[in-house]
């Protein structure tokens, strides 16, 4: 049995330790958004965050990340309102398969925590997300745009 | 008025009541659970319905992998409808019901860029037929001529009398209005819609993470199932030792297929731990030892072959190459690719005595229903499909549909539903790839530079082969042949294609452009020799050899200008071009690369000019062509499915990359106004590679021949 705090609601699940966060959230606790793409870490469709940090769920133990506070694409947003990020998704008409956009969106909103106005280059080095459509042209707008809107926002009174 | 959630079995058995006559909501935006949401509304015409509170579903037979059919096939009814675009909302059409009632929806194979191309005729005049009994039930509710009624923004007003109605309270009585025999389209002049920005219909879901990809079904007491397929194409399974996972957790049963292994698990991890734990004995089969090496001579030895079959043969290629004051010849080669898509193939599928429920993500919901029933052995009108968003298509998933076939059949062997989902691996392993191919061109030019003779021979594996024997009984498999036959847009006037087949053991499917990446890179790199023998500049040869055609002359115009070619680039940096004609459509580009010291290439900028024939949606156009340059240039870079013992050596995105992020060049689309009705959504692909090697020459004096470009050595001496 392992404790998980999943977008701010615990859960025991009764899983082997080895299993990969990702089936997890997939098929016990049902956080279907969170996508399986490669299961060796590679594509990025799987990312989550752990504690604030993105993390690629299809190759991380279960038991790696208990008493830790994870979020997936369905807790990205807080009180029903779009995290800045998939309001610039939207705004920018980002996906077109969708299939890699969950874990792309979690990595780029970790990155703007991080660095709130990322250059090129940080956002070339940090979003290794694999798009097989080749979102990538507005998936960069979009982070731009998305830094932008955070710094809109926090100047508000 | 509500709209009623029906369980599952009552809303089947609903329809078995209405005798199929009564089609319901299929709201797939709500996740799979709310496929079968039913709506009260009642349909105007088989591809409307009109609800009360002024929603209207529109419903799409063709299926969305990411290329906008969701958005770009409802505009077109929505034109003639003369609805509030923001009221409408996209629906699929069930594949059953298509069946049950004689194909109202027509084809629902999506493929070869013709989702619109082949339904907008009807779509429009769907949009119109429903415009027309709208207004003629206003006109009888108000008791006054039609022809006095006109309808904007789903507004229907009689102006005499200043009476107006919208189409939600008008649209059950126009259920009734016998539907018109003659209609009308309007004049492309005249539309409104069509050939706006319009956004996608389905981001919302998508950004939301909404579980709408058949990968995301989930069923009461479903189980999970891993397979594990042979390693050699065409190899059989000889035996199993179950003894070595029966004890493990959640393992329920091992199923025994041809070339198959499933484990049937509690969960997919469960499944996929215990197939990958399982002792498989394998007979491997004549194949075993076959290596890229050995397929690469069969290949090679249709190009020196007397068994090739003619194409295209003008004038008399022999007699003119005699004639010739220049003689260039090259071979070129491009091996297998993977599709890849981001979602790995998976089907859920639960079999019943009554009934065949398949839940899939198929580029082709038909075939997908053949498929099932072929696999359950059930009369087709015992199968029920359930289309679902797909995670990238590419054409994987339309003509063979495997992981359905498969799924039925290991839904069978238990009584409840089943999710079959592919590891990674398997997806790589076992893909219908892109077939490999070779050319040998030759042309002769005169003392002017002109070419005056050309012959392409090509050699590789048939796609129409392996699909239909039938077809090949006739001859030539022309589709080989894309883009050189009579669609080959330079005018040389002794010219000749011809095919050499040469089938292998490993399954070939369509891929993105089908044979048109493979055709285009031979041809495109070839005339840029020519160009080169000639002494000319690339893009002003290209335009000697159009002056015939003027569509063609107005695209690569198009794209040269925005490209600013013949101007001068910042240090480093090459210009590379060419032109292909595909589906109906022409394609232009340009590429800007630059050559690193240590042989990096960089893709800087592409230009892509398009005549696709009327615009339905600019966006879609901009978007599949970012898609179909990422695509191409992906494979001109990296892509490579290489054999050795019979075997895909690849396995995942370590072995097969794909472009990240980083080396996203900045693309630029051109829009070129023309008439008639193209596709888009490969168009931009076959252009990329021989564009890109092009300005490689121009930058290092190397002329690529064989892709990927990673096998090749481009550092500076």
């Amino acid at each position: 049995m392992a404790r998980l705090t999943v977008n701010g609601q615990a859960h025991d699940v009764d899983v082997d330790p080895e299993t990969p966060l990702l089936w997890v959230l997939r098929d016990t606790l049902g956080l279907l958004g969170t996508k399986y793409g490669c299961g060796i870490a590679q594509c990025g469709a799987c990312t989550v965050h752990i504690d604030g940090a993105p993390a690629r769920s299809c190759a991380l133990p279960v038991s790696a990340v208990a008493d830790k506070h994870i979020t997936t694409i369905e807790g990205l947003g807080r009180n029903g309102a779009l995290h800045p990020v998939q309001q610039a998704w939207l705004d920018l008409d980002v996906p077109q398969c969708g299939y890699c956009q969950s874990g792309m969106m979690m990595a780029v909103a970790a990155l703007l925590e991080e660095k709130p106005h990322p250059s090129d280059a940080e956002i070339d080095a940090a979003i290794t997300n694999i798009c097989r459509c080749g979102t990538y042209q507005r998936i960069r707008a979009a982070i731009h745009a998305a830094a932008g809107r955070r710094v809109s926002r926090a100047r508000l009174p | 008025m509500s709209r009623a959630r029906l369980d599952r079995r009552a809303f089947l058995a609903s329809v078995a009541a209405a005798g199929g006559s009564l089609v319901l909501g299929f709201d797939i935006q709500l996740g799979p659970r709310a496929t079968h949401a039913a709506t009260s509304a009642r349909e105007i015409t088989a591809w409307i319905v009109i609800e009360p509170n002024e929603t209207v579903i529109i419903r799409v037979a063709k299926s969305e992998m990411g290329q906008g059919s969701f958005t770009a096939l409802p505009m077109l009814v929505a034109e003639e409808l003369e609805c509030d675009w923001s009221k409408v909302k996209a629906e699929f059409a069930p594949p059953h019901e298509n069946r049950k009632r004689d194909r109202v929806w027509g084809n629902m194979s999506t493929g070869a860029s013709r989702s619109i191309s082949t339904s907008q005729n009807e779509l429009r005049r769907a949009g119109a037929t429903a415009r027309v009994m709208l207004i003629a039930a206003a006109a009888a509710q108000w008791k006054v001529p039609a022809a006095e009624c006109t309808a904007a923004q789903g507004v229907i007003s009689h102006r005499p009398s200043g009476r107006s109605i919208t189409y939600g309270r008008i649209a059950a009585a126009a259920a009734d209005i016998a539907p018109p025999t003659q209609i009308d389209l309007k004049a492309p002049k005249d539309w409104k819609l069509i050939g706006t920005r319009q956004t996608r219909r389905d981001v919302p879901d998508k950004i939301a993470g909404k579980p709408i990809y058949a990968i995301d079904v989930q069923l009461p007491n479903m189980l999970y199932a891993a397979i594990v397929q042979c390693p050699v194409f065409k190899g059989t399974l000889k035996s199993v030792d179950e003894s070595k996972i029966s004890g493990m957790k959640g393992v329920r049963r091992v199923v025994k297929f041809a070339d198959t292994v499933a484990v049937i698990g509690d969960t997919w991890w469960q499944a996929q731990r215990a197939a990958q734990a399982l002792p498989v004995n394998w007979d491997f089969g004549e194949n075993a030892s076959v290596s890229s090496s050995i397929i690469r001579a069969h290949v090679r030895s249709g190009l020196t072959a007397t068994d090739a079959r003619i194409g295209r043969n003008d004038g008399d290629v022999e007699r003119a190459l005699a004639h010739a004051v220049k003689r260039i010849e090259a071979d070129y080669e491009v091996p297998f690719l993977a599709h890849a898509t981001m979602e790995p193939q998976n089907c859920t599928a639960h079999v019943t005595a009554d009934l065949v429920e398949v839940w899939a993500p198929t580029q082709d919901g038909e075939t997908a229903l053949a498929i099932a029933a072929d696999a359950a052995g059930a009369p087709p009108s015992k199968v029920v499909i359930h289309r679902m968003m797909l995670g990238g298509g590419f054409g994987r998933r339309g003509i063979f549909q495997d992981f359905v076939r498969q799924a039925v059949l290991i839904a069978k062997v238990v009584d409840q539903p089943v999710k079959l989902v592919w590891t990674r691996e398997e997806d790589i392993r076992h893909d219908f790839y892109r077939p490999v191919a070779m050319a040998r061109l030759v042309a002769g030019l005169d003392a002017s530079g002109t070419p005056i003779a050309w012959t392409i021979r090509t050699a590789g594996q048939s796609i129409i082969a392996a699909v239909s024997a039938r077809v090949m009984q006739f001859g030539v498999d022309r589709n080989f042949l894309q883009g050189l036959l009579e669609d080959m847009p330079y005018d040389v006037p002794n010219y000749r294609v011809d095919f050499a087949m040469r089938n292998t053991h490993v399954p070939v499917g369509v891929w993105r452009s089908v044979n048109h990446s493979q055709n285009a890179f031979f041809k495109e790199s070839f005339v840029d020799q020519m160009a080169f023998a000639a002494g000319a500049d690339p893009y002003l040869f290209r335009r000697k050899l159009l002056a015939r055609r003027p569509r063609e002359l107005a695209v690569l115009d198009a794209a040269a200008t925005r490209a600013g070619w013949g101007t001068s680039l910042l240090e480093g940096m090459f210009r590379g071009i060419a032109l292909h004609n595909s589906q109906s459509s022409i394609c232009a580009q340009v590429v800007e690369a630059s050559v690193a010291g240590d042989g990096k290439v960089r893709v800087h900028r592409v230009i892509s000019a398009i005549d696709a024939g009327h615009v339905v949606n600019p966006l879609t156009i901009e978007m599949q062509t970012e898609s179909a340059v990422v695509f191409a240039l992906t494979a001109a870079l990296y892509g490579e499915i290489t054999i050795k013992d019979g075997r895909v050596e690849q396995g995942n995105f370590h072995d097969y990359p794909m472009l990240p992020l980083a080396e996203m060049p900045r693309v630029e689309t051109v829009i070129v106004p023309g008439d008639g009705w193209g596709g888009i959504g490969e168009t931009a692909v076959p252009p990329l590679a021989p564009a890109l090697c092009n300005a490689l020459f121009a930058a290092t004096g190397k002329r690529i021949r064989s892709l990927p470009l990673k096998n090749h050595n481009l550092r500076s001496a």
